[in-house]
């Protein structure tokens, strides 16, 4: 990968060339240690074998043999007793439905197969989610099958009937209604207006409730400052397709912030491009200030790692200078980028944003100032349609936990939330819970919260319960449950309306809110019945407001800024923030998501302490040392992770780890460090302030997949070029191989040992787009729910034996290094690009001549074929693979009790898909290109005798990616979207990976484009180079194999 | 999964000691006459079944049991490749059996040649054979063991005893032979005092001594286990025959066969999906909500009705969970009978495996089988590709019908 003068590396070992690094990049298929459950080896799960074992077995063998020749296995074949009209076994059913948890909403699809829903994907429909589903949405799924949820309802340690709980809640609630006693409901955000209804009822009923919203991951400071500033308290929406210019400052709008789904749709329509004759040339600029690395930052232009104490000078200084006031100093290399930025901004006046992830209200209105200054309201900001995903008041909550503890609330209710868990101040709420008369969860399970509370209600899951949302004024979405209860639960609407004295019919109650509210025309069932269908009511109303100056208060915040935000603090930071992936930890027991490599790290089953190689070395610290991380009283301990791209003087933790009654899979992952979060003002500041680090002496292995299945140093993996090349020419950054033959240079697609196969019939193919993906890895997700990919679990991950079909390879880079010195400054803030991998489909494919027994050959619609029960295990296709794709199944991984990961009871094994064979031991398997998708599609088109038309038949990672950055479709269909793009880009941007060694991939990407200037000393250095690479290239040729 | 599998080999290997021991038997399936009856019936079960029986009953066209006496090879050949011709041509055999059939013609099979008619005679013949010298009722339990798809075991039994007895002729007409040439000789004066029996003896220890003997009847035991072996594992998981009691004595043929109830009709997955679906109980109340409501058979569906439990029936064709099969795909759109696959079920009181539903068994026909391309505009691409290529006519494997991930995945 140096056909530029770039250098690319996928972590620091591999920067480094560390010893472990060259040893693991040798050994194929990683160490072979047994799992951590070492002491028991068995020959019958594989762990291991001796005689004894041995002739166990054979006597079991000989056993068996006898008794199963007695009778033949019977398998029984129910079919329904009466069977709905439209269900057909065997026959997916889809229905339109809601996600909407913790603020966190999308408009979903549910495929259910015999009832059960196996699979969730984007609905189109919506014009806000726009079919974007991210990774925690895909893998929410799995918590429906969780066997360890409550199967019914609890008081206190002990099951209870409905009927009592409902008698003796109902009862103490009238009592300490009557006495005047205080009644809390505390719920994270809660989307439904629906529900919201059902709590305005039960405060009729009780009317010293009160309703307490709180998010884990609160935005309370951006509401109160667009509250102070234009007289309307609610987070706006934003359209960044609308802007040429984003400055996000540590905000990170495409992995967490908001509605990180929405923002990368939109953000990446402003940097699609195309080749095409007249094609889009031009693209959004992003700038990027930040401590640790996000996935924003990864993605952005320019990105500055600034320290948390500089946050809001950083948004302040960029105010200053747009507005052409002086502005302080924060150090040579952040004011060039600010006096940058500040420039690209007033020139794109109208067409900028500039966001801010900060809770204090104090930077907030100073980027509203900022944002108002640039014309963003109206344009890239629209106040008049704000959203609701984030409702959460942090002052409120502190205010119940006050309550609590001093003991003036009498009854609380926790609806959708954990807060002893996931608010700094759990600790004191646990404390003081035991003080309420009253406590009632809806959790559905015993976790940290509603283990301490008097009863437990249970609620289903969303995929089994009724519902409504408003993510945004006027744009309503349905919710429909897709299987019917599974535990004996109730809905927590139901039990507010039954608690109320009302009928606890919540389906009635919503289609009667429905009709009142929101369909209010004539025909109602039938605008119901459509709204149910299509899954959202659109009507977007925009809510007419009054235009107050942007700048209201801006002085102050201004000064209060000047006070507490310092330009060069040089104590070491501790900040925290939240993963792409766990979120805010409410589905840590769902192993597809500790299992999901965060994006930057490519990091699993832990958190841990990031700091920058520099802080490291000036700590005497390593990668997996574990230290003791200690803030004002408080500590936690962790192993630490040397990030590159993460500021010097800074510690970055996530959030979302460290739960103690999650379930098996989540209990005791990582460490939780809410707790270290501070408050500014009543807000909670994930700025947690000045802190150390101490070596503790121990060390725990992180388990870290970034460097695994490497390329082996081939060239052409990656390529990108610069906006300004690219214009010039579309093959900027284009990497062409040749070939030395007798009769002189060629292309290696020249010559070849292979015919190739014919494709007579389709032609199967992806294009990928390395512009349009960010990382965020919903793609990942969706293939292993649509797979059936095992989960390992984290020693296994730490052994290299991790079975996503998919990965997203991040690749670090930075210009023109030689020597070791420029290395380490290298890493201190290197260039990221993204690159999903899954198998290429080669057309002259290593691993089919390698197969001694023909388990993976060719079809005729261009698929590199899987059939595992011919497989015996050798193993030498994933060996012969250059793009490192196939994946070895160590053990086996489902009814094994070492694999603790749900697909060990029949209730977790409920969410396998029917048509895709459940790999056993022993066998290798790979991407298929949803060859079971293309199956169905076909025959659906067969059956309508015709042929199948572009889009029907997608694979899972193009169907979820949110920014559209996978293309599939059949390239012998010249009307295809994919073989459109692929014929406008084949003079541009289309590349196929690994070009030189000739396999013929099915698969395309598209070369990377960054929107940075040109620098003319780079330009000189890399035409050098071009030159005296083209002379070595010509000196020797390039093979396959190595 | 692999578990259920693992038992089912486990209990199949055991058969295997059986079928070693029937080890010669089963070589009799090399035995045959001029055609090949194995590929014959393959052929006409996916041709010839749907009109004819091989026996003498009429199905739709005549029986097709003693053809060969009442016609010759050449006519046959003739009139399958194109009976219209025959008829045009006025030959008197061919319009008489035209008119006795109501005018309706036989489709013609213009790529059939004599080895296919051969090959479907022959198995017309062996079906007669088998079925005459094992009367009906009597079921060959042994082919359900082997499953094995050759003639019945009485057959082979006839074949084996009369290949013994040939071998008995033969060795002792070697000995009279050798006997006689000794006396004509002269050597009479060395058999003196040795009786003609002791003489045979002699004469055949030391035929049973030349090592040459030995040690190709040994040569021929092992080739012949292994032989027997080999077929044997073939027939590991296969079911064929499998007919097991199920909950409610349901009669395909009287449905079926006597009240020509459409397939379709209960089996209503079989044109959408991959299951043709076993009728949920709602659609045998469609007709014994009315009919015979009072037989005990009847009343086990009513009686799981009201308890609301359903009706556990047991499974008949189990493919291995690696395997995707799709009823749509060959019913729907290959336009598939249903008989091709389960046999005359029209017949059948208890419904039973009729195919092996091994892998073999599946590429065969992929192979065999034209593709209903006509009208499905699917297909329109490929025949013109294929009319470029190949005279022949589109077959299941050139489109692609063997390759792996076709049903595997």
């Amino acid at each position: 990968m140096e056909n530029q003068t770039k250098r690319y590396w996928k972590g620091l070992e591999e920067l480094r060339n560390d010893e472990t690094f060259i040893k693991n990049a040798h050994n194929e298929f990683g160490s072979f240690e047994p799992t951590d459950s070492g002491s028991n080896k068995s020959i019958v799960d594989g762990t291991g074998s001796d005689r004894r074992d041995f002739l166990k077995v054979l006597g079991f063998g000989v056993a068996a043999v006898s008794l199963a020749a007695c009778d033949a296995p019977v398998k029984k074949s129910v079919p329904y007793l009466n069977k709905p009209i439209d269900t057909f076994p065997s026959i997916a059913d889809w229905y339109a439905s809601t996600y909407a948890e913790g603020g966190d909403y999308a408009s979903i699809l549910v495929k259910t197969r015999e009832g059960r829903p196996i699979k969730i994907e984007g609905n189109k429909q919506s014009s806000i989610s726009k079919g974007g589903v991210s990774a925690r949405a895909h893998a929410s799924l799995l918590a429906l099958y969780d066997a360890e949820k409550l199967k019914g309802p609890k008081k206190g340690e002990v099951d209870a009937d409905w009927d009592v709980i409902d008698k003796e809640i109902t009862t103490q609630l009238a009592s300490i209604a009557g006495k005047g006693g205080q009644i809390r409901i505390v719920s994270s955000t809660i989307l439904s207006p629906s529900t919201k209804a059902v709590i305005s009822d039960f405060t009729a009923k009780y009317p010293t409730t009160k309703h307490v919203m709180y998010d884990a991951n609160s935005v309370a400071g951006l509401v109160k400052a667009n509250g102070d500033a234009f007289g309307k308290a609610v987070v706006p929406s934003y359209d960044f397709s609308k802007a040429k210019v984003v400055v996000g400052v540590s905000c990170d709008f495409l992995g967490t912030w908001i509605s990180p789904e929405v923002f990368a749709q939109q953000y990446v329509q402003g940097r699609k491009l195309s080749s095409a004759k007249g094609g889009k040339r031009d693209m959004l600029r992003h700038y990027q200030f930040e401590t640790a690395l996000s996935l924003t930052g990864s993605n952005a232009d320019y990105r500055t790692a600034i320290k948390p104490s500089q946050e809001g000078l950083i948004a302040l200084t960029l105010y200053n200078k747009v507005t052409g006031k002086a502005a302080a100093s924060l150090g040579a290399d952040v004011d060039k980028m600010l006096e940058k930025a500040a420039k690209d901004l007033k020139a794109a006046q109208g067409a900028a944003v500039v966001v801010s992830g900060s809770n204090d209200p104090n930077v907030q209105i100073v980027v509203n100032a900022l944002n108002e200054a640039l014309g963003s309201y109206g344009s890239t900001i629209d106040l008049n349609t704000p959203v609701n995903f984030r409702q959460g008041n942090d002052l409120a909550m502190n205010e119940l936990i006050d309550g609590v503890k001093s003991g003036s609330v009498s009854a609380v209710v926790f609806y959708g939330c954990n807060p002893v868990y996931d608010h700094p101040r759990g600790a004191e709420l646990k404390d003081g819970l035991s003080k309420s008369a009253l406590s009632v969860s809806f959790a559905d399970r015993s976790d940290e919260t509603s283990s301490l509370c008097k009863y437990i209600a249970p609620a289903p899951h969303y995929l089994e319960s009724w519902g409504d949302a408003e993510p945004k004024a006027g744009f309503y979405s349905l919710q429909q449950p897709a299987i019917s209860l599974i535990f004996k639960t109730r809905q927590a609407q139901s039990s507010l309306l039954k608690w109320a004295g009302l009928s606890s019919d919540f389906y009635a109650y919503l289609r009667n809110y429905w009709k009142t509210n929101i369909i209010t025309g004539a025909d109602f069932e039938g605008a119901w019945t459509k709204a149910l269908h299509d899954g959202v009511l659109e009507k977007g109303a925009a809510v007419a407001g009054s235009s107050v100056s942007g700048t209201a208060g801006v002085d102050g915040a201004i000064a209060t800024i000047n006070s507490t935000y310092k330009a060069n603090a040089t104590a070491l930071e501790v900040v925290l923030y939240e993963k792409v992936g766990m979120g805010t930890g409410a589905l840590a027991n769902n192993p597809w998501l500790q299992e999901f490599p965060e994006p930057i790290t490519k990091a699993c089953w832990d958190n841990y302490a990031s700091i920058s190689q520099k802080t490291a070395k000036e700590l005497g610290l390593a990668q997996d040392d574990v230290v003791k991380v200690e803030i004002k009283g408080k500590s936690v301990e962790l192993p630490v992770i040397v990030q590159p791209g993460q500021a010097n003087g800074t510690v970055a933790i996530a959030i979302g780890y460290g739960r103690e009654k999650a379930g098996k899979a989540g209990n005791g992952v990582g460490v939780n460090v809410y707790p270290l979060a501070q408050f500014k003002g009543g807000f909670v500041n994930f700025s947690a302030g000045d802190g150390t680090l101490s070596k503790t002496g121990e060390t725990r292995k992180i388990a870290q997949t970034q460097t695994h299945d490497t390329v082996m140093g081939r060239k052409a993996v990656l390529q990108e070029a610069r906006l300004a090349e690219y214009q010039k020419d579309t093959k900027a950054g284009r990497y062409f191989p040749h070939v030395v033959t007798s009769e002189g240079l060629k292309s290696p697609g020249e010559i070849s040992l292979w015919n190739g196969y014919e494709k007579p019939n389709h032609s199967w193919g992806m294009a990928i787009d390395l512009n349009s993906c960010t990382g965020c890895g919903a793609c990942v997700i969706s293939c292993q729910v649509e797979n059936n990919v095992s989960v390992v679990g984290r020693q296994e991950v730490i052994n290299r034996r991790e079975m996503h079909w998919i990965r997203i390879d991040r690749y670090y880079s930075s210009d023109a290094v030689e020597d070791l010195k420029a290395l380490e400054i290298a890493s201190e803030n290197p260039e990221v690009t993204f690159q999903p991998l899954m198998c290429q489909h080669c057309g002259n494919a290593p691993c089919e001549t390698v197969c001694p027994v023909l388990a993976t050959t060719h079809s005729t619609e261009g698929l590199n074929q899987m059939a595992y029960n011919r497989c015996v295990g050798t193993r030498y296709c994933a060996n012969n693979c250059p793009y490192k794709v196939r994946r070895f199944n160590w053990f086996k991984y489902f009814d094994n009790d070492n694999f603790d990961y749900h697909y060990n009871n029949d209730l977790g094994k409920m969410v396998i898909n029917p048509d895709v064979t459940v790999r056993s031991r022993g066998v290798i398997e790979k991407c298929s290109m949803c060859v079971q998708r293309i199956q169905e599609g076909k025959l659906n088109a067969k059956k309508e005798r015709r042929r199948p038309v572009d889009g029907e038949i997608v694979t899972a990672c193009a169907q979820s990616c949110p920014t559209e950055a996978i293309v599939f479709g059949d390239m012998n269909d010249p009307e295809s979207r994919l073989s459109k793009l692929l014929s406008e880009e084949k003079e541009g941007r289309a590349f196929q990976m690994l070009e030189e060694i000739n396999v013929k991939p099915q698969i395309s990407y598209l070369v990377k484009i960054r929107n940075k200037d040109v620098d003319a000393n780079l330009v000189k250095i890399r035409n050098k180079d071009v030159d005296a690479k083209a002379a070595t290239a010509e000196s020797h040729a390039e093979h396959g194999g190595h | 999964m692999r578990s259920c599998l693992f038992f089912k080999e486990m209990r199949n290997i055991s058969r295997l000691f059986v079928i070693a021991l029937l080890a010669m038997i089963s070589l009799s399936k090399a035995i045959a006459q001029d055609g090949d009856a194995a590929s014959g019936e393959t052929l006409f079960n996916n041709n010839c079944k749907a009109c004819h029986s091989p026996k003498d009953e009429v199905v739709v066209g005549p029986g097709l049991k003693g053809i060969q006496q009442r016609r010759d090879l050449a006519w046959i050949v003739k009139w399958v490749k194109n009976p219209n011709g025959v008829i045009q041509a006025g030959d008197e055999y061919a319009v008489a059996l035209y008119n006795k059939f109501n005018k309706a013609q036989m489709t013609a099979f213009p790529a059939f040649g004599d080895k296919e008619v051969k090959d479907i005679l022959a198995y017309i013949e062996k079906a007669n054979t088998a079925v005459a010298a094992a009367p009906a009722g009597a079921t060959n339990t042994a082919q359900a063991v082997s499953g094995g798809s050759g003639p019945s075991d009485l057959f082979t039994y006839i074949l084996v005893a009369l290949l013994l007895v040939m071998l008995l002729v033969l060795g002792v007409l070697l000995a009279i032979v050798s006997i006689l040439s000794k006396a004509v000789s002269g050597d009479v004066s060395s058999s003196e005092g040795t009786s003609m029996g002791d003489k045979l003896r002699n004469g055949l220890v030391a035929f049973s001594k030349n090592s040459a003997v030995r040690s190709a009847t040994v040569w021929f035991f092992i080739l012949m286990v292994t032989k027997a072996t080999i077929d044997g594992m073939y027939g590991i998981g296969v079911q064929q025959g499998y007919a097991p009691k199920q909950p409610i004595a349901f009669s395909h043929k009287l449905h079926a066969g006597q009240y020509k109830v459409d397939c379709n009709y209960c089996h209503t997955g079989v044109n959408r999906g991959k299951s043709a679906t076993i009728p949920s109980a709602n659609i045998c109340m469609n007709c014994h909500g009315v009919i015979k409501k009072e037989s005990p058979e009847i009343q086990k569906i009513y009686t799981a009705i009201e308890k609301n439990q359903p009706i556990e029936w047991v499974r008949i064709h189990n493919l291995p969970d690696l395997a995707y099969f799709n009823h749509a795909q060959h019913v729907n759109v290959g336009g598939v009978q249903c008989q091709q696959c389960h046999g005359e079920i029209q017949t059948m009181e208890v419904v039973e495996q009729r195919s092996s539903l091994t892998m073999g068994w599946c590429i065969d026909c992929h192979r065999k089988t034209d593709v209903n391309t006509k009208g499905n505009a699917y297909y329109d691409k490929l025949t013109a590709l294929h009319a470029k290529k190949s005279k022949e006519p589109l077959k299941v494997a050139d489109i692609g019908g063997l390759e792996c991930s076709k049903c595997h995945y």
